[in-house]
């Protein structure tokens, strides 16, 4: 066991081999019997919400991504709400889902121990064009049972004393949520993983082929290549492509086709930009404030976060690069103008940080969520764009109820192990803190002054299933960096404190590998 | 609840200096809050000398300077809490801390002295687009990991923001073996002390781009390529100006941030310019008994300067608990224009003053054969000529107590050309 295991640990590059062992959970890739009843590509919120529910069931799974923490992409950079459903073309998809997700978040995250806050929105019309289009969203609304009411502005604004003034009807949306969305995909790793899932970080798939199945039928072989190049082969009788903006690219090596054009879609990332703001004691807004959606989108939002942070953005841009998530100078300026629109009074000098994500949007304009013709046993969660965060557990649902039960044997477990919720301190009282620092002086070592995280806190966020080996994967955690001097004070506490938990380089936190040296000019 | 005297929030150089200012005025039960695990503040990254010049004579390191005021505290008895991170302030200076020693701790204090420092302000507060990547760090920090640390987080270096931390770091990179390909600067003018523009860059022939700007950063998990281009009037980018420099590591010297949120959460107000709290003639906030002093109050250029306003502060703390600070009538200074950017302190009581005190400014552009003036209620005063003036280096000017006779309400500073000078 401990030799099986130190071998799976060549698989999660930048760990050394004796390095102190913090969880299971890379287990070795090449048991040459070995056959995954599921294996799942993508550890965005798609794929861990897939992740945690089939784990409910006997099955061999594993969850599959090519970078080195759980919610790298568009789960990692998004406007983080749980939207109520009221604005998805009806027929789709993607307004059955939505409306659906909403309804199972809040009983979910109850569950896996993550913030959930059902803040309400408001949509904010300032024209008569946009208020017949408010009349029509009501009505989309309450067809589809999403609690919804018409406010007159004077009430809108003694709620929302910052709508701009150019604001002239409101429509009401309480069933609108937010959400920390990588705290809930990494808390779904995390129950995953304790639920026999095999997490497999690092490993970008590269080719997907049918063959036959040695105890019968068919099955997939996948390769999957790890930083050092090595080469990792999988079986599994099912796929499930969840990649996001790679979704297509997956796609089309299963298929056996390499000319894009002649799949029934594809992906073309849509860039979002952002800007955080610091929290403020008193936050500028409480509710998500919306303008009326457009053939672009749902437009430039101003979003309470969590941590009470406030979100504004995003633009709507399509990209042809699939990996370049850099903000533009154009982009935050178009963004900082539209927020204008129904957002007054907006503390530009208390921003703390830009970000961009990919939408991957596809050329169907829904959700791609099926068995891949022609594909047996290949089934695309693909194009999961907005509302792809509010919808993933109705996905989850829908793809195991109507594609997996059909065709598998869905035994539950006996037994389920639950997560233990991040440890953290805030709203602690004097005397519980007292206690948490009795029991390892690490809780009153303060790392991150802004968000005031302590040692013990970080060390929660190392030392658990699927724990942080990089410093954004702690910043992700327990969040010391978040906070209004991004790191400045603590990126190097974190990095010592990682270089000693795991036994990892300062070189390989940092990157160095990767950067500009002399050889290479 | 546990009560003391006086509680200084921060262990460097302003809140050491303040201790030692109030237990020379007789203060005996002081406690000083420190966050890191020894006092002495940003001063222990520091490991450069230039410090203690006005203070001792002589040219110190930042640890040795720290080291001479931790010996003061320690002659004095005066204890320092390490590790202890203050979580909250009430307007009734009642405390909350916690420590890994002392654990979660409420104080009651009848005096408070802000001495926080500031901090550094990052990528994000100035918008700078590209991506996101390892390698892009505050000056600061890049000194912590190299000084402290002993890393050397990166080899190609460019550096955006002329300030003193950005061009220390310049030095110190490239006497640990990176290549510092440019320093970048937004304004047509150094940030930065000049012997530092000298010391730092010239003698190590390392290019400053005066007028110019990062408008883009390239680069997956680590910095691969910065683009800076030229700057308008305006200061925004001209199109087709940019450079390209394969670098793995961005530092940034963009502006320093005195470090109010406890202050805020205290209830007090802070001015527009400095960042700081208001305060007046006795270094007290609009918070009676809560002082602020150094870097939390304004950033300065020089530590001999914080520990001087620092140590005033601690022995008016002193006065305010012997309830030796009369109120009398209040006199208020500002900038009698746009040449000036600030005016401390924002008031004086003239009744609290023994002789004289001192008035600090910064001034807004580059001013050479300039004049200072000093308008009472509107009247000029005084002119004191300068030969140059610049944004980089805090001027002063005592005034003494009878200078402040028959001013009714407003002393004003502003800065004019001499004949045949040059203004802006």
């Amino acid at each position: 066991m401990v030799s099986f295991l130190s071998v799976a640990l060549f698989f999660f590059p930048g760990i050394r081999k004796d390095a102190p062992l913090p969880f299971s959970g890379f287990p070795q890739t090449e048991r040459g019997q070995d056959m995954y009843d599921i294996l799942i590509i993508g550890a965005g919120i798609t794929g861990t919400f897939l992740a945690r529910e089939l784990a409910r069931y006997e099955l061999n799974i594993a969850l599959l991504d090519k970078e080195d923490d759980i919610a790298c992409g568009a789960t990692m950079a998004n406007s983080a709400i749980i939207h109520s459903g009221h604005d998805p073309k009806p027929g789709t998809l993607k307004a059955r889902l939505n409306v659906r997700g909403n309804g199972m978040y809040e009983e979910i995250c109850r569950e896996l121990g993550c913030a959930f806050s059902r803040c309400s929105a408001f949509v904010a019309a300032a024209s008569p064009q946009e208020e017949q289009i408010l009349d029509t969203l009501m009505r989309q609304a309450q067809e589809r049972g999403v609690p919804v009411n018409r406010l007159d502005p004077a009430a809108a604004r003694r709620a929302e004393p910052h709508l701009s003034d150019f604001v002239t009807a409101v429509l009401e949306l309480p069933s609108t949520g937010i959400i920390t969305p990588w705290e809930v995909a990494i808390a779904l790793a995390e129950e995953a993983v304790l639920n026999g899932t095999d997490l497999f970080l690092c490993h970008q798939v590269e080719s997907i082929h049918a063959a036959d199945n040695p105890s019968g039928g068919r099955c997939f072989q996948i390769t999957a290549r790890t930083p050092d190049q090595a080469a990792h082969h999988f079986q599994s009788r099912y796929v499930i492509d969840a990649a996001g903006v790679y979704a297509d690219a997956i796609f089309a090596m299963a298929a056996g086709q390499s000319d894009s054009a002649k799949l029934p879609f594809s992906i073309t990332p849509r860039k979002g930009e952002y800007f955080v703001l610091d929290h403020e004691m008193t936050p500028l807004v409480s509710r998500v404030i919306y303008p009326v959606p457009s053939e672009k989108g749902k437009g430039v939002l101003a979003v309470p976060t969590i941590h009470g942070n406030l979100l504004i953005g995003p633009n709507s841009d399509f990209t042809d690069d699939r990996d370049d998530a850099g903000n533009t100078a154009a982009a935050l300026a178009y963004v900082r103008q539209e927020i204008g629109k129904t957002v007054k009074d907006i503390p530009f000098s208390k921003v703390i940080r830009n970000f961009a994500g990919l939408r991957p949007t596809g050329t169907t304009h829904d959700f791609v969520i099926e068995e891949a013709d022609g594909v047996p046993g290949f089934i695309l969660a693909a194009a999961i764009e907005s509302p792809g965060l509010t919808a993933a557990p109705a996905i989850a649902e829908y793809i195991i109820d109507t594609i997996l039960a059909p065709k598998l044997i869905l035994r539950q477990k006996n037994s389920w192990k639950r997560r233990r919720p991040f440890l953290s301190l805030q709203g602690l009282t004097a005397g519980q803190y007292n206690e948490k620092i009795r029991e390892n002086p690490a809780f009153g070592r303060i790392v991150c002054r802004c968000e005031q995280i302590t040692e013990g806190e970080v060390l929660d966020a190392v030392h658990r299933p699927a724990g942080a080996r990089t410093i954004k994967g702690v910043k992700k955690r327990c969040r010391p960096g978040m906070g209004r001097c991004q790191g400045g004070f603590c990126e190097p506490l974190i990095t010592e404190i990682l270089c000693r938990e795991l036994g990892l380089l300062p070189e390989e936190l940092l990157h160095m590998e990767g950067g500009v040296s002399d050889e290479n000019l | 609840m546990k009560t003391c005297d006086l509680v200084i929030i921060g262990g460097g150089s302003a809140g050491m200096a303040a201790a030692i200012g109030a237990y020379d005025r007789g203060i005996r039960d002081i406690l000083i809050l420190e966050r890191d695990s020894e006092p002495g503040g940003i001063l222990l990254q520091c490991i450069h000398n230039g410090f203690g010049l006005h203070t001792f004579g002589e040219e110190l390191t930042g640890p040795s300077y720290a080291e001479r005021y931790v010996r003061e505290i320690e002659a004095r008895s005066i204890p320092v809490e390490c590790g202890a991170l203050v979580l909250h302030l009430h307007p009734d200076k009642t405390l909350e801390y916690i420590s890994p020693r002392a654990g979660y701790v409420t104080l009651r204090a009848k005096a408070v002295i802000l001495a926080m420092g500031c901090r550094e302000r990052p990528r994000g507060a100035i918008g700078i687009p590209g991506t996101r990547p390892s390698g892009i760090w505050t000056a600061g920090t890049a000194q912590r990991y190299l000084n402290l640390s002993g890393i050397l987080p990166g080899k190609r270096v460019f550096i955006l923001g002329s300030g003193d931390i950005g061009l220390i770091m310049a030095r110190r990179m490239t006497l640990e073996g990176a290549k510092v390909l440019g320093v970048a600067e937004l304004m047509p003018y150094s940030n930065g002390l000049p012997r530092n523009l000298k010391q730092c860059l010239e003698d190590f022939d390392i290019p400053l781009f005066l007028s110019h700007t990062v408008t883009d950063i390239r680069g997956e998990k680590r910095l691969r390529e910065v683009v800076i281009s030229q700057v308008n009037e305006k200061l925004s980018p001209i199109p087709g100006t940019e450079k390209m420099f394969a670098a793995d590591t961005l530092l940034l010297s963009v502006g320093l941030i005195p470090e109010n949120s406890l202050s805020e959460e205290a209830g007090i107000p802070l001015h527009p310019r400095t960042k700081g709290p208001f305060v007046d003639e006795s270094f007290q906030t609009a918070v009676p008994g809560v002082f602020a002093c150094g870097n939390l109050l304004h950033v300065h250029d020089l530590v001999d300067f914080v520990s001087a306003e620092s140590r005033a502060a601690g022995e008016a703390a002193a006065r305010y608990l012997r309830e030796d600070l009369p109120k009398g009538q209040t006199i208020t200074t500002g900038a009698g224009d746009a040449s000036v950017g600030y005016v401390l302190p924002q008031t004086i009581d003239p009744e609290r003053l023994n002789g004289s005190t001192e008035l600090k400014f910064r001034v807004t552009g580059v001013y050479r054969n300039a004049v200072i003036q000093i308008y009472k209620d509107g009247q000029l005063s005084r002119e004191i000529p300068k030969r140059v003036l610049i944004p980089a280096e805090m001027e002063k000017i005592t005034l003494k107590k009878e200078d402040l006779a028959g001013v009714r309400e407003r002393i004003t500073i502003q800065i004019a050309s001499r004949k045949g000078g040059t203004a802006g």
